[in-house]
């Protein structure tokens, strides 16, 4: 039997890759992907917590940051289909326009 | 008796009036606004007509219609008292009012605000009849802040007109001084009574009589403030010194105003607030004979005034003022009945002297009598009734006028006490002035020959009158004026800048008004004026005293609200002093006859003569002037130098400019961590995150 904690070292393994994906990366279509890393290292803790605590909460919750993050794909991609359209590029450096 | 719907409709019916023309007036009614204006003040003279039945056949109604203010023990509703005091006021105010709707029609034929002037007059005739319906104080004060709204809106009715506008002003602002203190008086009646309804109000007025209150760190008698205090009020209302100097401004508005609020309604509300709250007053001799005193002053005061303005409208507004003065000298003699006959002769003889000068003024263009003269034969309908009037005003045997003032001279004689010795002595002199001011206007109006039809001087003598009616700061914004108007009706002031319509055909008649212009009014105007003739005539038969054979009946009916003096004298002294003011008037009337008449250079004589006597009178005995310098400029100094230059430019902006000026320079360093780069805004959230975490972590 797999012990709890190796499930929490992968989580946090995936959730960091995650993190330093989406902050070293500059093209958006990577750290769109490395969004959903993060949010799938999260779902791995809740699920094995979930087991753990014999609880199923854990695992709606779970449920829900999958849909959540199906929307927010969805979502996330016609904001970067649009920024394509607008500023043929996918290099987030390339767009400051937020800048103060 | 129950309230009825008919004793509801004469409010409310003028109130329809008011909004349909308002809404719609501009779109809609236009020239036809006088249909529901007029048809709805009639409609109310009509439910008083059927009122008065109620009350002559011994009801009285006090009867809520809705609960309007409920706090803690203060309870205040809309109602109705209708009592005689009620019924004679509903019969004046309407009457008069759908009168001069009538005149209107004609007299504001084709002006561009036709539907406002409707709408304001309508709205005017509503505030009025609740200020004298309403059943508690604070009804009264709504009526009272309503028709002097209205009076400021139809003063500055021609708004264009500087000088309307700012006579406007000034008859809100000097008001504002009686009403702050009319206000007081409110609040003082609910501390010492606990109420505000008439019925629980003179119901315990003997509760407070001899109490003594801290006012202001003075010791004083409570009954005497409230009643000094709401008497304030009338003062402003009813424009006696005071706070007199509004009511000949007022005279920028259109005629028809100036016979409806400037002399027969509005201004003598104040006499019907001091009949109405009698039994506070009665507790005081001290407020009594203040407003006698004040009433006679002003009196005696205006009529000096009359006698040598030139103004025809300005006259008539001092003869009202000084009529006003008799009512309260009336009502501080305790002879409140006789003030409230008084209140009701005077709306229809000086309604009808408005509106007959309103009539001339329509056909020669101008208010200066001196550019008049000899209109007799061009307008003999207006001729007759401007003598009918004067005569009744002047008290002449036989018309109303002399009732109602013969009443009130013989009160004053006999309520035996030095004040009114006085204030009789005072009474008796303005019984001669009035007639000699009333007829030398009519002499100088409709004898002698035209002197008009001269344009360039009118213009000249129309801008330095105004420069002597008003304190310096007036006279250029007026000059202006006439300048722009061209030789449009200068200086003139019921015509000028409404007519805008009309502008193009009066320019194309030239520059000269001549004689052949003048013509009489149309019978929508004339006709008005027969009706208020008769009741200039006949409308104090109801109250000729028992010495003349008739039964006094105006004061028995007013009895229940108003009391009965107690004045002792004998036939032979009522005799005696209605015979002499009677032979002062026509002394009155043949001085001016004399001097108008006959010796016709003998005015000016008599004016280079005693040119500083001239002078003082010509001035208004400079109370404007007086005002002027310890009261406008004062205020402007500390507005432009305390206030402008300090309060505002530094205090009010330095905090407004100077809040967002440090936002910005703040702001100014915040933005450069917003670069807009993706990774930083990132960075920032994970360390965030990081940051919190840590301290959760820690902090454990």
């Amino acid at each position: 039997m797999v012990p709890l904690s190796w499930y929490m070292v992968l989580s946090v393994i995936v959730f960091a890759i995650g993190v330093f994906g989406f902050l070293s990366r500059r093209n958006v279509i990577l750290m769109f992907m490395s969004i959903e890393l993060m949010l799938n290292g999260v779902n791995i803790n809740l699920i094995a917590l979930s087991h753990y605590l014999q609880d199923l909460r854990g695992q709606i919750l779970a449920f829900f940051v999958i849909a959540v993050a199906a929307a927010e794909a969805a979502i996330g991609l016609a904001i970067v289909i649009a920024l394509f359209r607008n500023k043929a590029t996918a290099h987030v450096d390339d767009v400051k326009e937020l800048r103060g | 008796m129950e309230l009825q719907f008919y004793h509801v409709l004469i409010p409310f019916l003028p109130l329809v009036g008011f909004i349909v023309n308002i809404l719609i007036g501009k779109e809609v009614t236009r020239y036809g606004a006088h249909w529901p204006g007029v048809l709805t003040v009639a409609g109310s003279w009509v439910c008083s007509l059927f009122t008065l039945r109620d009350v002559l056949a011994g009801h009285t109604i006090d009867a809520d219609l809705y609960s309007w203010i409920v706090s803690g023990t203060f309870k205040v509703s809309v109602g109705f008292l209708i009592d005689p005091l009620t019924a004679v006021m509903l019969i004046v105010v309407t009457t008069c009012a759908t009168l001069i709707h009538i005149y209107s029609i004609g007299y504001m034929h084709g002006d561009t605000g036709y539907y406002r002037f409707f709408a304001y007059l309508n709205l005017f005739t509503f505030c009025m009849l609740m200020l004298v319906m309403g059943n508690n104080f604070l009804l009264l004060y709504f009526g009272w802040e309503g028709v002097g709204l209205c009076s400021y809106f139809l003063i500055g009715y021609y708004f264009n007109k500087k000088s309307a506008a700012d006579a406007g002003k000034k008859a809100f602002i000097v008001n504002r001084f009686g009403d702050f203190g009319f206000g007081i008086g409110v609040f003082m009646v609910f501390i010492a009574f606990g109420t505000l309804h008439y019925a629980d109000v003179f119901g315990n007025v003997s509760s407070i009589a001899g109490q003594r209150v801290d006012f202001l760190g003075f010791t004083v008698d409570l009954p005497t403030l409230i009643a000094l205090l709401l008497f304030c009020g009338a003062v402003g209302k009813s424009a006696q010194i005071p706070l007199h100097v509004w009511l000949p401004d007022a005279m920028e508005g259109p005629t028809p105003v100036s016979a409806l609020i400037h002399a027969a309604t509005m201004v003598t509300a104040g006499v019907f607030m001091v009949a109405r709250c009698n039994p506070i007053f009665n507790l005081s001799p001290f407020a009594m004979d203040t407003v006698a005193i004040i009433g006679a002053a002003t009196s005696l005061f205006a009529a000096t005034i009359a006698i040598t303005q030139n103004d025809i409208k300005r006259i008539i507004a001092y003869s009202t003022c000084s009529h006003l003065g008799l009512m309260f000298l009336a009502c501080g003699v305790g002879a409140y009945a006789a003030g409230i006959f008084h209140l009701y002769t005077h709306a229809f003889f000086k309604a009808l002297l408005f509106l007959a000068a309103g009539s001339v003024i329509h056909a020669v263009h101008t208010n200066d009598i001196q550019e008049m003269g000899g209109l007799k034969k061009y307008m003999p309908i207006t001729y007759a009734v401007f003598i009918i009037a004067a005569l009744s005003a002047a008290g002449v045997p036989g018309f109303s006028g002399f009732f109602s003032k013969d009443e009130i001279i013989w009160s004053a004689y006999a309520s035996h006490s030095s004040v009114g010795k006085l204030v009789w002595l005072m009474g008796t002199a303005v019984a001669f002035f009035t007639p000699l001011y009333t007829f030398r206007l009519i002499f100088l109006t409709f004898h002698g020959t035209y002197r008009g039809g001269h344009h360039a001087e009118a213009h000249g003598h129309a801008v330095t009158h105004s420069a002597h009616a008003h304190p310096a700061p007036h006279t250029s914004g007026h000059g202006a004026h006439d300048a722009g108007h061209g030789s449009h009706d200068p200086g003139h002031d019921t015509h000028g800048s409404g007519h805008n319509t009309h502008a193009a055909g009066h320019g194309a008649q030239g520059s000269h008004h001549g004689e052949h212009h003048i013509h009489e009014s149309p019978k929508i105007m004339t006709v008005p004026l027969m009706f208020l003739a008769v009741g200039a005539v006949a409308a104090g038969w109801v109250g000729i005293p028992p010495i003349l054979g008739g039964g006094a009946h105006f004061a028995h009916f007013l009895e229940p609200v108003l009391g009965h003096p107690e004045f002792h004298g004998t036939h032979a002294e009522e005799w005696a002093v209605m015979g002499l003011s009677t032979t002062i008037a026509l002394l009155g009337i043949g001085l001016a006859a004399f001097f108008y008449l006959r010796k016709t250079d003998l005015p000016k004589k008599l004016a280079e003569q005693f040119s500083m006597l001239y002078r003082i009178s010509f001035r208004k005995y400079y109370v404007d002037e007086l005002y002027h310098y310890t009261i406008v400029k004062p205020t402007l100094w500390i507005a432009n130098s305390v206030l402008v230059a300090i309060t505002d430019a530094k205090i009010i902006e330095g905090i407004v400019n100077g809040v967002p000026g440090a936002i910005g320079r703040f702001s100014q360093s915040l933005r450069k961590i917003q670069t807009g780069i993706v990774e930083h805004y990132g960075i920032f959230m994970a360390a965030g995150a990081v940051f919190i975490l840590a301290l959760l972590y820690f902090m454990r």
